[in-house]
């Protein structure tokens, strides 16, 4: 019975346990910042860049600068550094971030408001990936460090900076009024006077454990004490998208004789000076997009009549961190890793970025070194014919760049230093890059231009074909049908070849504005539709993970191209999953991916089929990691750094006197107690006399 | 706040506690053990109290909140009755345990006196009660950050740290008194400690008012001091005989032979 009672007693202990609410102690103190992007440290073969906290946390007192020279407040004039700096985003400038660098000792740390955008702003470098690129001392001396052309000339370097304070940036409003709000109860200069404590201050986490350079913490990760080896950085990467129209077999690596290839190339990934912000909207969406509707647009004409050559669409990972899909690739193909190699590669066509013109023309650059070569130059010259007689009809034209020009930052360079390749790099700037927001968080849908009517639900936006749509569907139609030629197709079809321009702007909604929508949700898998989220996918490439998972934007990409480029099929949901069982089937040539499908009216059920496609996912991790060359001048060795957690809060902090005066009434409450308890102790028998009794007396 | 306002409110919370220990108690095992076990007793009645409380409470209205604070206006008065409850119990326990322990022991007297467990004992709830009410405090305290920025009074460690030395004060007097009216008989005043207890926790429902609790706590722990020091056998004549020390006069003087 006692234990039948007992056992009642903890069933209730334990239910009412899950019950419990904490109203603790540090709720009254602290609140706590949920969504906020910090920036990380990254590492390469030489520098280490991003920002740093220590490891007990940054604590500052908030101090939300108005202008640049309110600056002064927290650098020199304030009485209770260090100061943790609230700025809006007009004021995230490298002079302001400079200074604040300098007196690094008195800012704790800097918070970014997004609100309002600069008129330009790029945080990459002027000249990017300069040296990894094709142009070095050796293959032109002229030509290299952008010394000819400066691509990216409103480039600050901001990225490429290293702070010993963290910076964060926050992503909700409604954290930003809390923040402001605390500011002006508790921190407001009143006419110059000295503040009145407690002051509203801010705590950020971000210690990041990897120092110095990829050698030093590829060195200490593997270091192997224990059964859970502590990872100190990890190499950034991910997947290159690869779809041939005429598939080979995935198993047969090296050169195919009698093959020749065309490809068809653009990039997947871009950057901000906050990783996770990262939107690329005209760095590289724009090229991408273009791509994937070319790739539609050739699939009718090359089913139906398949020209001589192949074509590869090869969607590169990672080229902002010094190419790491591309050099990947050409890694691959030198070392008989891949299905072709470079002697099968006829020529390169590569979609830079290609949304924003500054008139009706898009220019096509080559390398003018390879081309003093005249078998090259002929070829060249035949690629920049096809394309310019691709524009007939269309409401643009192709136009050659200078001849002594190099090419702009492109995977490109990279198979040129390898090999030189024919190809051509097409672009909507001539010279410099007219995107102002070159691989920073402004490149968004906003600087494209995509507007929609405000009267529109989502569903409706997401049909809506928008004028960047439509210019970017001519710019597809015009690359598929120079493709199509290049390949040897029947120039009779080449009329018949045209973009979908719904395809394009569906595309860029869910690139730009909100990957979950209809259209994307149809074309996934069953399985990754939780990659879709209501904002658009991040762009940044992230670290290469052990598992065979991607991320989003590459499943994203993945997806879409085997819709746009493969066939749908018979085959049931299991038969899906092991179609080598079937006679006419092979996993050899094709992927089978079973996909949600469309829902049709009056219905619930979604007509999930199987799609069958050439597309692959190919291994996107720089070949300094395969090598185990840490120190390479030759490929990408970009890492991010690992850490424990990364968290912000804000409090109230009381002053130092207040502190110690806490302090010293605590010492002189224990020497009194000490004091008095000794004298009574030993007094206690006097001060306790107690009345006689005979038999039980005693102390 | 940081490491200063942690220590500082460590030392002004149990830095009486700590010295009554160090030269009182620490020195006997025999009072080391009489003192957990008076903790352990308080702990079992707060366990206890805590329970009813926390069922009250699911059952309840989470919503109300005059409901909530009627609740822990309950709360509060079961608790003390409860540790009062408790604090006869272990009364009892330690008069049989004590008949016990002179049957055992060789000698002829008792090794320590019922009026020195009275003074173990009520440290020993005042310790753990202390405890109770402090060391998450504390653990909040060493944090960079202190009370405010939802509006509160920035006084609350401090204020709380006072508060707890009162406490652990208190129960040391109430323990002594306690035992010694029960020895006595004297019920009318085991009632007046039992209505001290619960005024002076019914005094924190001034807070955040610190000033309005913390005065009045004071007041009542300077008389029921005085009390038990008569309590426990003193008086102003020995006081004035140790002050003016003619204290060894005192002692032969007393020592007639039997």
């Amino acid at each position: 019975m006692v234990l039948e009672s007992s056992k009642w007693v903890m069933f209730i202990v334990c239910w009412l346990f899950k019950n419990v609410s904490c109203n603790s102690v540090a709720q009254k103190i602290y609140v706590e910042l949920n969504n906020t992007v910090p920036c990380v440290r990254l590492l390469n073969a030489t520098h280490q860049i991003g920002c740093q906290s220590s490891i007990s946390g940054d604590t500052g007192v908030i101090h939300v600068l108005e202008s640049e020279a309110d600056l002064e407040w927290p650098l020199s004039k304030g009485p209770n550094p260090p100061y943790m700096v609230l700025l809006e985003s007009s004021l995230f400038t490298k002079s302001i971030m400079m200074k604040m660098k300098n007196a690094s000792s008195r800012v704790a740390g800097v918070v970014v408001v997004p609100k309002t955008s600069l008129p330009e702003f790029s945080p990459h470098t002027t000249c990017p990936n300069e040296n990894t690129g094709v142009y070095t001392e050796t293959y032109d001396h002229n030509l290299a460090h952008c010394n000819t052309t400066v691509w990216n000339p409103r480039g600050n370097g901001l990225s490429y900076e290293e702070f010993d304070f963290p910076v964060f940036s926050l992503k909700e409003d409604n954290e930003t009024e809390i923040i402001k709000q605390c500011y002006f109860d508790h921190n407001r200069v009143v006419n110059g006077s000295g503040l009145q404590y407690p002051l509203c201050a801010m705590q950020l986490f971000s210690h990041m454990y990897a120092v110095t350079d990829t050698a030093t913490c590829m060195r200490r990760s593997s270091i192997d004490f224990s059964s859970f080896p502590v990872k100190v950085c990890e190499p950034l990467g991910g997947y290159n998208v690869l779809a041939f129209i005429r598939p080979y077999n995935s198993t047969a690596f090296g050169h195919k004789e009698n093959e020749s290839v065309v490809i068809a190339a653009a990039r997947l990934d871009s950057r901000a000076f906050f990783l996770e912000d990262s939107a690329g909207a005209e760095g590289s969406v724009s090229g991408f997009v273009t791509l994937l509707a070319a790739a539609q647009a050739l699939r009718e004409a090359t089913q139906e009549a398949p020209p001589t050559r192949n074509i590869l669409f090869a969607f590169f990972n990672g080229e902002v961190f010094d190419y790491i899909g591309s050099s990947r690739m050409v890694y691959d193909m030198k070392n008989n890793k891949f299905v072709i190699d470079l002697d099968n590669v006829h020529s390169i066509l590569e979609i830079g970025q290609v949304a924003v013109r500054s008139g009706t023309n898009l220019f096509l650059h080559s390398d003018p070194v390879s081309r003093r070569n005249n078998t090259v130059h002929d070829e060249v010259t035949n690629l920049v014919k096809n394309l310019q007689s691709s524009t007939a009809g269309l409401n643009f034209s192709f136009v050659e760049t200078g001849f002594s020009q190099p090419l702009p930052p492109s995977s490109f360079q990279r198979f040129l230093r390898a090999r030189a390749i024919p190809g051509i790099v097409l672009a909507d700037h001539q010279t410099a890059f007219n995107n102002r927001y070159y691989e920073s968080f402004y490149d968004n849908a906003a600087h494209l231009n995509l507007t929609y009517p405000s009267n529109l639900s989502p569903e409706e936006q997401l049909e809506f074909v928008t004028d960047t749509a439509k210019s970017l569907t001519e710019v597809a139609t015009a690359v598929a049908r120079a493709l199509f030629k290049q390949a040897g197709g029947n120039n009779s079809q080449v009329n018949n070849i045209n973009a979908d321009p719904k395809t394009v702007t569906q595309m860029l909604y869910g690139f730009l504005v909100r990957s979950n929508n209809s259209w994307f949700q149809a074309v996934m898998a069953p399985e990754l539709k939780d990659v879709l989220q209501p904002n658009p996918p991040w762009y940044y490439v992230g670290v290469a993970k052990l598992s065979h998972q991607a991320n989003a934007l590459t499943y994203l990409v993945q997806y879409l191209l085997a819709n746009l480029t493969g066939t749908a099929t018979n085959l049931t949901q299991s038969q899906c999953k092991k179609p080598d069982e079937l006679p006419n089937e092979s996993t050899y040539m094709y992927s089978y991916f079973w996909v949600q499908g469309v829902v049709p009216p009056n219905s619930t059920q979604r007509e999930s089929f199987c799609i069958r496609t050439a597309v692959r996912l190919a291994k996107a991790v720089s070949p300094a990691f395969v090598l185990g060359d840490y120190v390479s001048k030759e490929y990408s060795t970009w890492t991010e750094s690992q850490w424990k957690f990364i968290k912000a809060r804000i409090f109230l902090v009381a002053s130092r006197d207040l502190e110690m005066l806490t302090l010293g009434v605590g010492v002189a409450v224990l020497f009194t107690s000490l004091l008095v308890t000794y004298f009574v102790s030993t007094k206690a028998d006097v001060l306790f006399s107690v009345v006689r009794e005979p038999n039980n007396a005693a102390y | 706040m940081t490491a200063s306002v942690f220590f500082g409110c460590t030392f002004i919370a149990f830095g009486p506690a700590i010295a009554l220990f160090l030269f009182t108690i620490a020195r006997d095992p025999l009072r080391v053990i009489f003192l957990i076990a008076g903790a352990f007793f308080w702990l079992c009645s707060l366990l206890l109290s805590s329970l009813v409380w926390f069922i009250t409470v699911q059952i309840s209205n989470k919503e109300s909140s005059s409901q909530q604070k009627g609740l822990l206006i309950f709360g509060v008065v079961l608790s003390v009755m409860l540790q009062e409850t408790f604090r006869f119990g272990y009364y009892k326990l330690l008069k049989k345990a004590n008949e016990g322990l002179l049957m055992l022991s060789a000698e002829e007297t008792m090794p320590i006196s019922i009026r020195q467990l009275a003074y173990v004992s009520g440290l020993g709830f005042g310790f753990m009660s202390g405890a109770f009410s402090m060391i998450n405090i504390l653990a909040d305290s060493v944090g960079p950050g202190t009370i405010g920025i939802h509006g509160d009074s920035q006084h609350f460690f401090l204020s709380s740290a006072f508060m707890t030395m009162a406490i652990v004060l208190l129960h040391m007097f109430w323990g002594v008194v306690f035992f010694d009216s029960c020895e006595k008989q004297h019920w009318w005043s085991l009632a007046v400690v039992v209505i001290s207890h619960l005024l002076v926790s019914c005094l924190t429902f001034q807070n955040p008012q610190y000033v309005g609790s913390l005065v009045p706590t004071y007041i009542i722990v300077f008389l029921v001091g005085l009390w038990a020091f008569f309590c426990a056998g003193g008086s102003l004549r020995n006081l004035k005989l140790c002050l003016t020390c003619k204290d060894k006069d005192f002692l032969l003087a007393n020592h007639r032979p039997r």
